[in-house]
């Protein structure tokens, strides 16, 4: 048993950061994720941390980068548009220097400077990303605190592992949302050797991260696979950028086959199933629960990583049920990867709200009912 | 037999040396490795690479260097050296990438004293480019990007971010070389002595600026490019030390 504590989420994602050894925090305000940067301003003090406050996203992001650099576990808090302040470093890190790190994205309404109120206009920028080329980071997308503070927790561990920047998607709804949550204990994990970390060459050969280095290769095993300390001109070093990308995408392809997490509800007998993710899916829960009381086969897939997503899932549930309705606080990004998935074997409708307007069981319930009401029941 | 000289084991010296002929940059390299050498910290020393020739081409400190984005080596630095203080932490950086796309970034750093060291080669333009237009770039200065000279009411005033840093109260030492003579050369190595002691001393940032010849982005022979840094850049970025320890 854990520790059960009570407090907003951008504050308790700070707590689940230090129970998972993060200490280096550096951010710039910005709402609503600006409490995490308070919390962590002294939380990281008292752990024998460094706190940091950056004069912009672009600095806060390349702080992240050095303290990457030299294996310390890190983390950032922003919204919005510092994030997208943040992408060239992050494709930097996720594509060539292959650098764990953990950002806390609190979605709020866009596009541009937006407003506050929450949305999940963040999801394309999160999962696609928006920096220059081919990279992935992991992104996660929980619904509740504690969910919050469990993916932070896992967030750590997968970045250290497979060497890559993952990504909290939260929204300003599940940010200010103080509710009790379980602390629980630090994540079991295998010890990751970080070899390449550059804190001074003693007792090893010198590592020069983030670009070419050709003796190195062989000793980048872990985790069953080559990873390198990289590159960029390459035609002094040992691998070729192809070789270098082909080996990423391998990487990606281990990431898709091993670590998707999903929620399902009522999937054995659906006829439709709902598609929804962190504050969405959680507020329109009782409608699928009020719909299955009045005797509708609804059930719901809930993507708890966003990056991998559960393709392979949707597209199982594709085979058996009539038809899908994608419900998302943003113009249609969610829909886009689920209409990938189900790669038309069935109708995917979309249920979307903008501009700070959330999803409602009282909204949602009646769509369901009357895409049922058309839907011819496989069963 | 006495030995005396002694190639620096701070630089990776079996790597090509892919300079153009006249260039300043192997020499800056050069001296920052001596200067490691001297203090015996090599196996502490932690250097973070901007954007230029310098960093593109192959790896050439046989220490442990990050390479950063344009601009933003001192947010790098700023983090290894809040987080491992009792390491040797310095920037290399252009005056293309320091004094343009990363002035945000250095000004902070040095206005919170952060105690790492900074070595910026200014050889006024952006070489590695091709020589177009930097900040730095001198008034009437001739680049791909000022085809008829650099032109105050077009392109505006050459930036001397040195002494700008010079004035802010967590710059401890600041100073500005030349590497044209090897009387300069030598003065050059004590700056940056000094900078790293400065460092070391925790008395805050220290930064040294190095005028370096770019021929080929100045399309000057050697021997001109010499010459144009003594009569023409030497007008617009004074040797000397701009700020020393109280």
């Amino acid at each position: 048993m854990g520790r059960p504590m009570f407090m907003n989420c951008n504050r308790a994602v700070i707590e689940a950061a230090i129970l998972s050894g993060c200490r280096f925090f550096s951010g710039y305000p910005i709402t609503p994720a600006t409490e995490a940067l308070e919390q962590a301003s002294h939380r990281m003090a008292a752990m024998g941390g460094v706190f940091l406050q950056g004069e912009s996203e672009l600095s806060v992001i390349n702080m992240l980068m050095g303290a990457a650099s030299i294996g310390v576990r890190c983390m950032t808090a922003t919204s919005g548009a510092g994030f997208a302040l943040m992408q060239e470093a992050l494709s930097h890190m996720a594509g060539i220097v292959e650098l764990p790190c953990v950002i806390l994205n609190v979605s709020r309404g866009g596009p541009g400077f937006g407003n506050l109120t929450p949305t999940q206009g963040d999801y394309r920028i999160a999962t696609r990303g928006g920096g220059p080329g081919d990279y992935r980071c992991l992104v996660f997308g929980p619904s509740t605190v504690q969910e919050a503070v469990d993916t932070t927790k896992l967030a750590f561990a997968l970045a250290d592992k497979y060497r890559i920047p993952a990504i909290v998607l939260s929204d300003q709804m599940l940010a200010e949302t103080s509710e009790a949550f379980d602390l629980g204990e630090p994540l079991a994990e295998a010890p990751v050797d970080k070899w390449w970390a550059t804190t001074g060459c003693k007792g090893r050969t010198a590592v020069y991260l983030g670009r070419a280095q050709a003796d190195l290769s062989p000793r980048a095993e872990y985790g069953g696979a080559l990873l390198t300390p990289n590159l960029l001109g390459l035609e002094g070093g040992g691998e070729s950028f192809e070789s270098h990308m082909l080996r990423l995408v391998e990487k990606f392809r281990r990431i898709e086959a091993a670590e998707v997490r999903t929620e399902t509800l009522y999937l054995d007998d659906a006829d439709l199933v709902v598609v929804a993710f962190g504050t969405s899916a959680r507020l329109i829960r009782p409608a699928i629960e009020e719909a299955r009381a009045r005797g509708l086969r609804v059930g719901l897939i809930r993507p708890i990583t966003l990056w991998p997503f559960p393709s392979r899932l949707l597209a199982e549930t594709a085979t058996h049920v009539s038809e899908f309705l994608v419900v998302e606080m943003s113009l249609g990004q969610l829909v886009d990867d689920v209409r990938l998935a189900v790669l038309g074997q069935a109708p995917v409708r979309l249920f979307s709200t903008l501009g700070g307007v959330i999803p409602r069981p009282e909204t949602v319930l009646p769509e369901i009912e009357r895409l049922l009401s058309v839907v011819p029941s496989r069963a | 037999m006495e030995q005396v000289f002694r190639q620096p084991t701070s630089a990776a010296l079996e790597t090509t040396y892919e300079f153009c002929a006249g260039c300043g940059h192997g020499t800056s390299l050069r001296l920052v490795s001596e200067v490691i050498d001297e203090l015996g910290l090599r196996e502490e020393t932690i250097g973070v690479l901007g954007v230029g020739c310098y960093s593109t081409n192959p790896v050439l400190f046989d220490f442990d260097c990050q390479f950063a984005l344009h601009g933003r080596a001192p947010a790098m630095a700023t983090a290894v050296k809040r987080l491992l203080p009792d390491r040797l932490v310095f920037t290399l950086q252009g005056d293309g990438d320091l004094t343009a796309i990363g002035t945000t970034e250095i000004v902070h750093a040095a206005t919170r004293g952060e105690r790492f060291t900074t070595i910026m080669l200014n050889n006024s333009g952006y070489g590695e480019t091709g020589g177009q237009m930097a900040p730095t770039t001198v008034i009437g200065q001739r680049t791909p990007s000022t085809p008829r000279g650099r032109d105050v009411a077009m392109d505006g005033h050459p930036t001397r971010m040195t002494q700008m840093l010079a004035l802010l109260d967590g710059a401890t030492y600041v100073a500005r070389v030349a590497l044209n003579t090897p009387v300069n050369i030598a003065r050059a190595k004590r700056a940056i002595r000094r900078a790293f002691e400065v460092q070391r001393t925790g008395q805050g940032f220290s930064m040294v600026e190095v005028l370096t010849a770019c021929p080929s982005g100045w399309r000057l022979s050697t021997l001109e490019a010499m010459k144009w840094m003594e009569e023409v850049q030497m007008k617009t970025y004074p040797l000397g030390d701009l700020k020393v320890p109280a």
